[in-house]
């Protein structure tokens, strides 16, 4: 009888409460509810929400009604938005160029056999840690119209007889920004690249020197295959955090001189926050949408090669 | 013997470095010493030069007295024998610098630290519970890490507004997370994968609930990736700008970098010593912090790509 009893309690079907602790899909679900909480109510939601403001006349402070294409219809016609997605498609296109050419550059010159390496490999990563803002302020000083060093510097060297309006002529204004954007970014290219390079086999180039190849075709068809998967990520992200820029533009012009640094994502702040029209920015914001999509296509096969060339089990 | 060995599960880097110690002097030899000057340490220097001159820039502003900063025809630009503190004392005790700076902190902690707690969780599920759909859920947060906040502050915005939080420390420390979850689930995914299944099931036999293995075998052996998260993620929120500018009006909650722009530069008259010393204050906790875990920030920024 007792004997029976003790069996029974064994092997009893675990409870409702027990299945929930235990049961390894439960549990998980569990795991995952913080996480999920965040990202859906202040990503996944907002970022819907963001869809549907863009076809309504909402106000800041007050709620819209839904208008169709409206807002998309009048940016269509509205100079001021092409000017911003031609600055924005500059922007990104030029920096992220020059960035990865700077940046594979002195990935290759820190990989080499140098004194101090680690203390320089350090310093070099500094433009990347201290905050945008922040060193956007400092290029905001050395850009300055009247007290600018760098105008200074050229006077006394002979080169220029004026001092340069930095950034309050359209043309110097977009450059003086795009140079500081590469000067943040280059250091993310190079110390990124640079673990890429320390996975290449120092074998593969000595192979390569004794089968007579030039310096060039030792990058070319060694450096250059091996290091393509990570090139793509790398310039997938710096294109991404390229396009959406906000911080250096709003500090150093806020769009200016005449909207000509205004970039999308800038555009969206000044008339969405600034002017109200929340809906017209949240318009601007969705446009942006299909060129993230791209650069994610471009992640997602860069990814997918990666595991071709190295197995797909290679975690 | 088992501290060991947990020593080295928890520094692979270590491991393999002893192994390809040998390669360290490579094929340097087979160039010249005129030929490396002109091909390394011009070029290396050159680029250096670049990077460092504003830091030295604002350095150098910020101790030079007003006088010298306006004046560059009498004094040279690139020295000054009279440095002074006085815009440092006047950024720290004629504004509210400490007040940004602490602010600063307080939601970079808070943020970073909600957000670890979570992404530890995601993570270990993702990974060791390999629930159903759990590789659906590892790229849906990986996309969530490619949603920038310059396409989320206006709907956020409102949102923020309709919980109630708008202008609060709140609106930071609860949207932060959002940008740090993603990349911190990531790369603690990456760290568990290299933790031998072996003690888990060792564990398990001996009675251990998945909770227990949590906290008492994964989590020690992840400390560096722990410390890894941490400080990026206390870097992004310290660097987060678009956010605590929108969701932010009022002078006393604000933080460092918006503080900076909006309070501290008022009307034409720039105050460049102020200026320059607030920038530098600003950057210098970051500094610090990194200067002592370099390795770990540079694993941390190199493993989000790789994986």
């Amino acid at each position: 009888m007792t004997d029976a009893a003790i069996k029974a309690k064994i092997i009893a079907e675990p409870s409702t409460w027990e299945r929930l602790m235990t049961d390894r899909n439960w549990l998980g679900f569990w795991f995952m509810v913080p996480a999920a909480a965040f990202l859906i109510l202040f990503l996944a939601y907002p970022l819907g929400l963001g869809v549907w403001l863009s076809v309504t006349d909402a106000r800041l402070g007050r709620d819209g009604v839904f208008v169709g294409l409206e807002n998309y219809e009048f940016l269509w016609d509205d100079p001021t938005f092409w000017l911003s997605v031609f600055n924005t498609i500059l922007y990104t296109g030029v920096a992220s160029i020059i960035k990865f050419a700077v940046g594979l550059y002195l990935a290759l010159l820190l990989n080499e056999n140098l004194p101090f390496k680690a203390i320089i490999r350090a310093v070099v990563l500094i433009p990347f840690i201290v905050p945008t803002v922040l060193s956007a302020i400092a290029f905001w000083w050395l850009f300055d119209p009247q007290f600018s060093i760098i105008s200074w510097t050229l006077k006394h060297m002979g080169l220029i007889d004026q001092n340069i309006n930095f950034l309050g002529d359209p043309w110097n204004a977009r450059w003086s920004v795009i140079f500081a954007n590469i000067w943040r970014g280059v250091p993310f290219v190079a110390i990124t690249l640079l673990a890429g390079l320390q996975t290449v086999s120092p074998s593969l180039y000595e192979a390569a020197v004794i089968d007579g190849a030039s310096p060039w075709q030792r990058f070319r068809f060694i450096t250059y295959p091996l290091l393509t998967p990570i090139i793509a990520v790398v310039m997938t992200f710096s294109v991404l955090f390229t396009f959406t820029d906000f911080q250096l533009i709003w500090v150093m012009t806020r769009g200016g001189p005449v909207n000509a640094t205004h970039l999308m994502a800038t555009l969206s702040y000044q008339r969405a926050i600034m002017s109200g029209y929340l809906g017209e920015g949240a318009a601007i914001s969705t446009a942006m949408i299909p060129f993230l999509l791209g650069a994610i296509m471009v992640s997602w096969f860069g990814l997918q090669r990666r595991k071709w060339q190295q197995g797909a089990d290679n975690d | 013997m088992t501290d060991a060995f947990v020593r080295e599960v928890s520094q692979p880097e270590r491991v393999l470095g002893d192994s390809t110690a040998d390669h360290s002097e490579g094929m340097s030899y087979l160039q010249s010493v005129p030929r490396r000057i002109v091909t390394l340490y011009v070029p290396l220097g050159l680029i250096l030069l670049v990077l460092l001159f504003p830091f030295y820039w604002m350095a150098l502003t910020s101790v030079k007295p007003d006088e010298q900063l306006l004046d560059m025809d009498t004094y040279s630009p690139f020295w000054t024998w009279s440095p002074t503190l006085k815009h440092v004392v006047k950024l720290l005790f004629d504004t509210a610098y400490p007040t940004w700076l602490w602010n600063t902190m307080l939601v970079a902690v808070c943020a970073t630290a909600l957000s670890i707690i979570a992404s530890v969780l995601a993570a270990y599920a993702i990974v060791r519970l390999r629930f159903k759909g759990a590789t659906v859920t590892g790229g849906l947060i990986f996309l969530a890490y490619l949603v920038p906040p310059s396409i989320l502050f206006i709907p956020l915005s409102t949102v923020v507004f309709q919980y109630g939080l708008f202008d609060t420390p709140f609106a930071l420390i609860l949207t932060y997370p959002t940008i740090l979850i993603p990349f911190s689930t990531w790369l603690l995914m990456g760290y568990f994968k290299t933790i031998p299944f072996e003690l888990e099931e060792c564990a398990l036999i001996d009675g251990a609930s998945r909770w227990q293995i949590l906290m008492r075998i994964v989590l020690p052996l992840a400390v560096p990736g722990l410390i890894s998260a941490f400080i990026f993620c206390f870097t992004l929120c310290w660097n987060e700008f678009i956010y605590a500018l929108t969701f932010i009006s009022s002078t006393q909650y604000k933080t460092v970098p918006v503080a900076i722009v909006t309070a501290l530069v008022d009307g034409d008259i720039y105050r460049w010593g102020s200026l320059m010393a607030g920038a530098l204050i600003g950057s210098l906790p970051l500094v610090v912090l990194y200067a002592f875990f370099v390795e770990h920030y540079v694993s941390a920024m190199t493993g989000a790509v790789k994986e």
